[in-house]
């Protein structure tokens, strides 16, 4: 008890990168500005900078992840930041000590970022309310994913020189993803136009309120669109009877070249991966170098991250 | 104990449809001798005590029927102790307690010890409601007939709803036979499974699983048809969405006879409150849209909705300073719900003698005990409420041993002044 008291003193002077709908119009170009900067350093020969020499980054992931917890660490180093990736698995928290307790041991160490992903909608905003460093969001239950949001943005920008006026699909299981909440919101501020298509039972409850037109026909949901969002159709809803089977699933609402034709003929193909192919995206469309910059995301996903440790690391 | 007098009161007692101003004599056993405008300044004896109410409301104490309370096995969230100061602070002066203890309120010893704790622990009338199940597990009833010989008065497995629809259905033919009041929270666990809040446009923004207004409503809709063939003393504990509302309106007319309870904290608060991850605001059944709400305002107003309950359920910090998803459900209230319920007249929502009777009258009603009013000979259990004064909700002042009240810093309007249990002072604010 004394020692929450303790933390609740703490002053609220950090930057917390917690969601797309916590940040403002500025804020987020910066962000793209700053990442358009490290795409051509992460091409270059010599990629080390500086810049957070001598500061701390702890990444703290309580689910599984690849590319996303590689990326950070990526990210991390490249700045010349020290990167400590937390195992979680062999680590107290299975041995049921709490979030805040956690964040309590970590913050004795100092660290200047704690990069977060958390099954529990919500667990970054606790989480920034107990320590006083920067708390980055990595992705938390099914609320939101800033940094993929950011670096989804990026890759569009790349490619098509802006998001103002575009029209976007978000395809697939929009109820359980926090890719397609943070989409939603950011490429509606940036000014695009949103679908969403799904099956019903993958669709939120009042969905239309995020300011998205929703399609439960992929052909129509596609209907003249610039990018075509592909989401992962996690297995295990099978179980759960949101659908009948993968085979029915890919027949409605797979991405095929039949069902890409609704789309502009320049239309982009995205995927936030890992992707299950033959489920929702045809093998040879995700390969499609003309039409797919599924790769290019991972590649942009390093700079934009880059940028956000960069900007978060400031305190305000 | 002397006579006490206490005059210049505005008495307010529903069920005695009293609204006037006068006194009250209590006799030296701690009864009600004498009530009414007759009461006056002009005949009070000289060795009597002589109190002067000035005009504030005398009302009957409060019978809130759903307190949860930690004894046994949760001590440290809540003890008898500390309930009853909580309660005395909040002019509630008899409760029903919540079965879901450790263990369980569902044997005849589990009773005896109770009654035991309640009696030399608290100031407080503690009415225990025992389980409808066996351990609350919705398979095996408990002994009604023993049980209410023991003087259990209801029978509720408090936050569980009896799953099985065959168990649930000989429960009611049962307890038909022995007049016992089955109290039953509707939640359907299978819709409401992992859910957090209100399934919607919040539920969706907030990335936390829906729990959706069917839960409620199918639970209602399966024991009101129930009902029909298997006749019982049936309330529906609380009730949170205007769907379940519309299916109440509907059986009432057809002359469907049951009653039906709802916390102060759908009233009061919407989904809308729970802002960034208040785990404070996490409750079962959970906060609605504000349409909601207002349809249950207007359910009180109309008579659909007879009680409203603080659903006082008291939780340490460590189980709240978690992540919604692993936050404990439920919300202190028992000190704050005559206030809150003051906001309802006070926003010109209902009228007064209806609230009172809501969380008087209308509850010992359904319970069937003799408290809740003002009758002469019975105990001078009752409050003086200043129902205009301003104050601010500051969770370090609460008297509860847990401090989780949903509205720390709400502005409100009415105030107990102080609270009588069988005539005698059990609570003054200071």
């Amino acid at each position: 008890m004394a020692i929450i008291k303790k933390f609740k003193a703490v002053k609220k002077e950090q930057n917390h990168l917690l969601g797309i709908q916590s940040l403002s119009f500025s804020e987020i170009s910066n962000i793209l500005n700053q990442a358009k900067t490290f795409i051509t350093l992460n091409k270059s020969a010599s990629k080390k900078l500086d810049i957070l020499r001598g500061k701390t980054q702890i990444n703290l992931f309580f689910e599984p992840s690849t590319r996303t917890q590689s990326s950070f660490e990526l990210a991390g180093k490249r700045l010349g930041a020290d990167v400590m990736s937390m195992n979680i698995v062999n680590s107290a928290i299975k041995k049921g000590e709490t979030l805040i307790d956690t964040a309590m041991t970590l913050n004795a160490m100092h660290p200047d970022i704690i990069v977060i992903r958390h099954q529990d909608s919500g667990a970054p905003n606790l989480l920034s309310q107990k320590v006083n460093c920067s708390v980055i969001n990595a992705g938390d239950g099914r609320r939101e994913h800033p940094t993929q949001a950011l670096l989804d943005a990026l890759t569009i920008i790349n490619r098509k020189g802006k998001i103002e006026g575009l029209k976007i699909a978000i395809c697939g299981d929009i109820l359980h993803s926090r890719v397609a909440r943070s989409n939603i919101y950011l490429m509606n501020m940036l000014g695009a136009e949103v679908n969403v298509v799904a099956p019903k039972t993958l669709l939120p409850h009042s969905i239309e309120r995020l300011g998205v037109k929703a399609f439960t026909n992929m052909k129509k949901g596609l209907d003249k669109c610039d990018i075509v969002m592909m989401l992962r159709l996690q297995n295990e809803r099978m179980h759960g009877s949101f659908l009948p089977s993968a085979r029915e699933y890919y027949e409605y609402f797979g991405l095929t070249p039949d069902k890409l034709k609704c789309a502009k003929k320049d239309a982009l193909i995205m995927h936030p991966g890992p992707m299950n192919r033959g489920v929702e995206i045809d093998t040879n469309l995700a390969d499609d170098i003309n039409r797919s910059v599924i790769r290019e995301q991972v590649e942009l996903g390093v700079a934009v991250r880059m940028a956000c440790l960069k900007i978060f690391c400031k305190k305000v | 104990m002397k006579e006490k007098y206490l005059i210049n009161a505005r008495i307010i007692d529903p069920k005695n449809q009293i609204d006037e101003i006068g006194g009250l004599i209590i006799d030296s056993k701690g009864l009600i001798k004498a009530i009414g405008k007759k009461v006056s300044n002009g005949n009070i004896p000289s060795e009597a005590d002589k109190i002067d109410v000035k005009k504030q409301v005398l009302m009957p104490g409060i019978v809130d029927m759903r307190v949860f309370v930690g004894e046994p096995g949760f001590e440290y969230k809540e003890n008898f102790r500390t309930l009853s100061n909580a309660a005395l602070s909040g002019g509630v002066t008899s409760v029903v307690s919540m079965p879901n203890t450790s263990p369980v309120i569902d044997n005849v010893s589990m009773v005896d010890f109770l009654k035991r704790r309640g009696r030399d622990k608290s100031r407080i009338n503690i009415f225990p409601a025992a389980s409808l199940t066996k351990n609350t597990e919705g398979k095996q009833m408990t002994e009604f007939g023993l049980l209410k010989r023991k003087g259990i008065i209801a029978f509720t497995d408090g936050i569980k709803t009896v799953q099985d629809p065959q168990v649930m259905s000989r429960i009611m033919n049962f307890a038909s036979q022995s007049k016992s009041l089955i109290m039953q929270h509707a939640e359907d666990n299978i819709l409401s499974k992992d859910g957090l809040i209100n399934e919607g446009e919040i539920s969706t923004r907030l990335g936390l699983k829906g729990i959706p207004f069917l839960a409620e409503k199918i639970i209602v809709e399966r024991d009101l048809s129930f009902l029909e063939e298997y006749f019982c003393r049936y309330h529906i504990s609380q009730i949170s969405s205007e769907k379940t509302l519309d299916v109440i309106k509907k059986a009432k007319e057809e002359g469907k006879i049951f009653t039906t309870g709802v916390s102060i904290n759908n009233l009061t608060l919407n989904e809308n409150d729970i802002g960034n991850f208040k785990t404070f605001l996490k409750l079962s059944p959970p906060l609605r849209t504000e349409k909601d709400r207002q349809s249950l305002v207007q359910g009180i107003k109309d008579g659909y909705i007879d009680v409203i309950v603080s659903d006082h359920k008291p939780e340490d910090e460590e189980s709240k300073r978690l992540t919604f998803a692993q936050a404990t459900t439920g919300a202190s209230g028992v000190e704050t719900l005559l206030s809150l319920v003051l906001e309802l007249f006070h926003n010109k929502s209902v009228k007064l003698n209806k609230l009172i009777a809501s969380i008087t009258s209308n509850p010992a009603k359904i319970l069937d005990v003799d408290k809740g009013n003002l009758k002469k000979g019975n105990d001078a259990d009752f409050c003086i409420v200043d129902i205009n004064k301003p104050w601010v909700v500051d969770k370090s002042k609460l008297k509860s041993k847990s401090k989780n009240t949903p509205i720390e810093d709400r502005k409100l309007q009415g105030q107990v002044l102080k609270t009588f249990i069988k005539g005698e002072v059990a609570y003054e604010r200071i």
